[in-house]
């Protein structure tokens, strides 16, 4: 089990690596920082000194040794445009990002679990005739639309919820910022949450139920029947157990697409996160900001994967001795 | 005595997009107290469909259509969901073909035995847990107190057919029905894991339905047999009987086909012609009268009920004793073959 941990962070860390390579040469490829720096009426020596002090002339991988050593400490150098630490200006929107991610997450597990349940128990009720449709539109409507309908029906007609922003937020620790502990807060999370979440409910839901009908037709399941345990037993602890390996796969990578492709939802709502930092930063191509963004979505992705990992080895005994014995 | 099991004129359905087909017709069969009945049949005579009425699991959309199965004197076939669960593994057990799919591959070996003894019986689970070790000595499991927390997957296939034999017959049912319990076997375990459920059988009084289309393991464990053929009953009787003598054309055909190990090496094995029919496409009269070398008219006309013989009881018009006679010659033939041919007797055909 040790052993098993530990290979799979080696990898991780290798995964790490070569996204640092991509990034790091987004510094360089990208047009010349030197340019993006300094104004038009810089003169060439001044450009020189500072492409010095900056380290540019030194070999490639002396640099590459640099940009990870940084990295690895968070120091991820100035914004071009803001003129701030990014590690400062990501720190400050992560909170809002993570928040949203891990709400909707946990709504899509929520809602999507039992109804891949139910409708892969009754195939041909009428409710699961339903549920199937509504995720069908799910899955088929683009996250921005959903997000512009939810606004034009619950904060401009009814006026039930807000339609921007954060709301109020509670300063935890000093430097986690959190819309959970207010009204506002959470009144205004609701919106953003269901729409980035929507997409992976409808996701799960079909997944679920597809896996619930295929475990419910194996040999395992008429034996447990034939032997008369419980429809309980059978459907939530002999089913639905056997359909987890897959779905925690899908979760685990869905959690690391919310919080990257948060961007859209972001946007749509004003939501003061990370998505929108990023958008901004491609407008106006600054450059640290996003290889920070790249580096830290990459580790989110790998931790998330280690989890998943480990989850399986929990879930199936079979991986257990599968992945200690290769 | 009370039949441990008995089904009557059973009748199995399955609507499709093309219409009902009939996969069981008027199947009748006892099983005696402690008494091993081997099923056999084709692939597709409806050996497997006849064990999972019986327990109530017939995949949708099958369905009785008709008949009554008594379970110790007590219909079961319309028990209620509820009811028919406390049946199923308490009453009646059930060992399917497949050992290596018929274990959940999450679960530990101890945790599954546990868990069907108290759901049939009040104990505690340390209890359980003691009843699941000696479960597991006696279907022969070595070292079965560290075994217990192992998972399937640890265990070969004959061992884990060993634990599946544990497994239905965990809450000492009055009857085990083995649907083909060797069929995906090793040949060299097949004959112990056989002789293991029949010694646990009979140790513990419990009847045993016994699927099969292996004649060999047939002769070996059954008191009786009964052959299917198209979902229908062919014949019925004591093995060595229906081995030895057998009554039905049907039969006939299949004990002739079987190599012998004193024959000729070189002589061409006897088959019989053409194959079983689909279930959409079941001839008039008896069934098996297209491939039938003594068919005469009554058989393309009318079905056969099942009439007796001095040995068994078989569904061939040949054998009724009131019915009309067959042309002399197919007579002839069919009293060569070793079959009792009975029909039109009282003209003195039989003479």
């Amino acid at each position: 089990m040790l052993a098993f941990a530990i290979r799979r962070l080696i990898q991780a860390v290798g995964v790490m690596l070569v996204v640092a390579l991509i990034s790091f040469l987004l510094f360089r490829f990208v047009g010349d920082p030197v340019n993006q720096l300094v104004g038009v009426d810089t003169t060439p020596e001044q450009r020189a000194q500072l492409r010095q002090d900056l380290g540019l002339n030194d070999p490639v991988y002396a640099q590459f040794g640099r940009f990870v050593g940084k990295a690895a400490r968070f120091d991820f150098g100035i914004s071009y445009q803001i003129k701030q630490p990014v590690a400062d200006l990501i720190a400050s929107r992560l909170p809002a990002t993570l928040e949203l991610s891990l709400v909707s997450a946990v709504f899509a597990l929520l809602v999507g679990l039992p109804m891949g349940v139910y409708t892969g128990l009754y195939p041909q009720t009428l409710l699961s005739r339903l549920f199937l449709a509504l995720s069908l539109t799910g899955i088929s409507l683009p996250t921005f639309l959903i997000g512009i309908l939810l606004i034009f029906i619950f904060s401009v007609n009814l006026g039930w919820l807000p339609s921007f922003g954060r709301g109020e937020v509670v300063t935890i620790g000093g430097f986690w910022t959190t819309g959970l502990l207010t009204r506002s807060g959470l009144s205004s999370l609701i919106l953003p949450a269901i729409t980035l979440g929507l997409f992976q409910m409808t996701l799960i839901m079909r997944l679920v139920r597809g896996e619930m009908l295929e475990v419910l037709r194996t040999d395992y399941i008429k034996f447990a029947r034939a032997r008369g345990l419980s429809s309980r037993a059978i459907n939530f602890g002999h089913a639905l157990k056997n359909t987890l390996v897959p779905v925690i796969t899908i979760t685990g990578l869905q959690i690391g697409s919310i919080i990257a492709f948060s961007i859209i939802t972001e946007t749509v709502f004003q939501w003061p996160g990370m998505g929108l930092l990023f958008l901004q930063a491609v407008q106006n191509v600054d450059i640290p900001i996003m290889a920070a963004y790249l580096l830290l979505i990459a580790f989110l992705f790998t931790i998330i994967n280690f989890i998943v990992d480990l989850l399986y080895v929990a879930v199936d005994p079979r991986i257990r001795i599968g992945g200690a014995g290769a | 005595m009370t039949a441990t099991l008995s089904v009557r004129n059973l009748r199995v359905e399955i609507p499709t997009r093309h219409g009902v087909l009939t996969a069981i017709d008027d199947l009748s069969f006892d099983i005696a107290p402690g008494e091993v009945l081997g099923v056999v049949g084709e692939s597709g005579a409806g050996k497997s469909i006849t064990g999972s009425a019986i327990i109530g699991l017939l995949d949708p959309p099958g369905r009785i259509a008709g008949g009554e199965i008594l379970l110790g004197g007590e219909r079961i076939d319309n028990l209620a969901p509820p009811a028919m669960r406390r049946v199923r593994g308490k009453r009646i057990g059930m060992i399917f073909q497949d050992p290596l799919t018929s274990l959940n591959p999450l679960y530990r070996v101890g945790d599954q035995l546990t868990q069907t003894i108290l759901t049939h019986e009040k104990m505690t689970a340390r209890a359980a847990l003691d009843k699941a070790e000696r479960l597991l000595v006696e279907v022969g499991i070595p070292a079965a107190g560290a075994r217990l927390s192992s998972y399937p997957h640890q265990f070969s296939g004959g061992m884990r057919q060993r634990v599946v034999i544990a497994l239905a017959l965990a809450a000492d049912p009055e009857l085990v029905v083995a649907d083909e319990p060797t069929t995906a076997l090793d040949v060299s375990v097949q004959a112990q894991v056989i002789s293991l459920l029949k010694r646990l059988c009979k140790d513990r009084g419990a009847s045993v339905m016994l699927i099969t289309h292996d004649m060999g393991v047939i002769a070996e464990t059954a008191d009786r047999v009964c052959v299917l053929y198209a979902g229908r009953l062919a014949e019925i009787g004591k093995v060595r009987d229906v081995v030895k003598h057998p009554q039905h054309p049907y039969t006939h055909g299949l004990m002739t086909a079987i190599p012998s190990l004193k024959g000729d090496p070189d002589a061409r094995l006897e088959q019989i012609p053409g194959s079983m029919p689909r279930l959409g496409a079941i001839p008039e009269g008896c069934a098996f009268n297209p491939r039938c070398g003594f068919r005469f008219e009554r058989c393309r006309a009318e079905r056969p009920a099942a009439y007796p013989t001095s040995r068994s009881e078989a569904s061939c018009f040949l054998l009724d004793a009131a019915g009309a006679a067959p042309p002399p010659e197919t007579a002839a033939a069919a009293r060569a073959a070793g079959i009792e041919v009975r029909a039109g007797a009282p003209t003195g055909a039989d003479a």
